[in-house]
């Protein structure tokens, strides 16, 4: 029974395992992620040349370049089965949960990755490393949280997409309403944090992404299977 | 079909009520007389997504291909009434804030509808396989719906809202006049009726025109 229940984490992180040798192999999705998140950065670098930003545009233009990155990258895990024609074979071996988990957590770290590389550059190009009063820590909270919500969006929409035409334009039209909610506390919440504002005034926003990581979470397990069910 | 035509006569009735008599709103003026109008719109759409959602979820659990034409029509028919909802409010808006579009929450909220439905039918038209199409924009419709909650929370806390809120405010009673209210609700239960109409009307037009039921369907 103990080695039953825990089948389904071994066999996702089989499947996650998978992704990253594959992943190697090719680095076609940590190219075309950090790449198009490094050409954004600079175009919005140069664009706006010497100036200082106010935080409420800094904390918008973060998200947008992490939002739109996400989008150029995050499909690549499901299309990419559809494209080598491996999904058939991928839903012999094993079930729609575990396949999701290790697709999901392949995403989630893929972003985090992308993170470690764009953040740091993004406050030394946007000259804000030196301004004072600014809650990092919080900060950091709040791109964790906000990042899981992101990734699971994409993840599952990257799961609908592959099974349609069209992918590329479809994926950032589909997920976009659905990522509104992290994105619009996400802005909100790191404005405040880079203002030097206390924990207790950002709970609210954070209490916004975690519960929607939650809620997203659940719903695309349970949808999962629906969609990943050939006819 | 006689209660055609007695549906007919109420909705003239709500129509000739809302611009004759109808008092108007202290500080609104004439403008008052869209409320009538704009506000059921705004309900229809509303009402419209969550119909189409539980035919997703019916269809999800059932496989019947009627249930996803139920929920494509509900969702074709809300879309419509969101862009009725969205126009009015805007030639509103235009009257007392002096500007077609200021991002208010409400506003907002109503855009994000909007960006839904038509994300909704950008999925069914890269599917062309009747089953997957089915299933793709049955699932979509449930994530987009589980996530229209979080948006109610999130979106005013960019800005406050101007919007006046006759139906959902802090004290959760309405302030109107009895005679407004007479026929602010019965237009709203002429356009629920209207709604449902219209559903069964798209259904029928579909039953016969593409879709070949069997009888057990």
């Amino acid at each position: 029974m103990g080695k039953n229940a825990f089948m389904w984490a071994t066999k996702s992180l089989i499947i996650f395992q998978k992704d990253v040798q594959l992943e190697f192999r090719t680095r076609f999705a940590i190219n075309a992620i950090v790449l198009f998140a490094i050409t954004t950065l600079t175009a919005i670098s140069f664009s706006i040349g010497p100036a200082r930003l106010e935080t409420t545009i800094l904390s918008a233009l973060l998200w947008i370049i992490l939002f739109f990155s996400a989008m150029s990258g995050l499909s690549h895990i499901f299309v990419r089965e559809e494209e080598q024609q491996t999904a058939d074979t991928l839903r012999l071996v094993t079930t729609p949960l575990s396949i999701f988990l290790g697709k999901w957590l392949f995403n989630v770290v893929l972003l985090f990755a992308l993170e470690i590389i764009i953040v740091p550059l993004y406050f030394i190009l946007m000259n804000t490393s030196q301004s004072a009063g600014n809650n990092f820590l919080l900060f950091l909270l709040l791109l964790f949280w906000g990042s899981l919500g992101l990734a699971t969006v994409s993840t599952i929409i990257a799961a609908i997409i592959s099974q349609a035409s069209a992918r590329g334009a479809l994926f950032a039209v589909l997920a976009f309403p659905i990522s509104l909610p992290v994105l619009i506390s996400s802005i909100h919440g790191t404005r405040l944090a880079l203002e030097g504002n206390t924990f207790s005034e950002c709970l609210p926003d954070l209490q916004i992404l975690i519960a929607f990581f939650v809620v997203i979470l659940t719903v695309s397990i349970l949808t999962f299977e629906f969609i990943w069910k050939s006819n | 079909m006689w209660w055609k035509s007695l549906f007919g006569i109420y909705m003239v009735l709500i129509i000739l009520g809302a611009f004759l008599y109808a008092p108007v709103a202290k500080g609104l003026g004439e403008t008052t007389r869209i409320l009538f109008f704009h506000v059921p719109c705004a309900w229809i759409a509303t009402l419209a997504f969550l119909v189409s959602a539980v035919y997703s979820i019916l269809y999800l659990r059932k496989q019947k291909m009627i249930h996803d034409l139920k929920a494509s029509s509900a969702a074709q028919i809300g879309l419509v009434f969101t862009i009725l909802a969205t126009i009015t409010g805007s030639i509103w808006a235009k009257q007392i804030w002096h500007s077609y579009w200021n991002w208010d929450p409400r506003e907002s909220s109503i855009f994000i509808l909007l960006l839904i439905y038509a994300a909704y039918f950008a999925l069914r038209s890269a599917v062309d396989e009747q089953n997957q199409k089915a299933r793709l924009s049955a699932v979509y419709s449930i994530i987009a719906f589980v996530t229209v909650p979080f948006l109610i929370f999130v979106v005013p806390r960019i800005v406050e809202s101007l919007h006046p809120d006759p139906l959902i405010n802090p004290r959760g009673k309405v302030d109107m006049d009895s005679r407004m209210s007479t026929v602010f609700f019965g237009s709203f239960v002429g356009f629920t009726a209207l709604f449902f109409w219209m559903l069964y009307l798209k259904i029928q037009i579909a039953r016969l025109s593409q879709f070949k039921f069997k009888p057990g369907d």
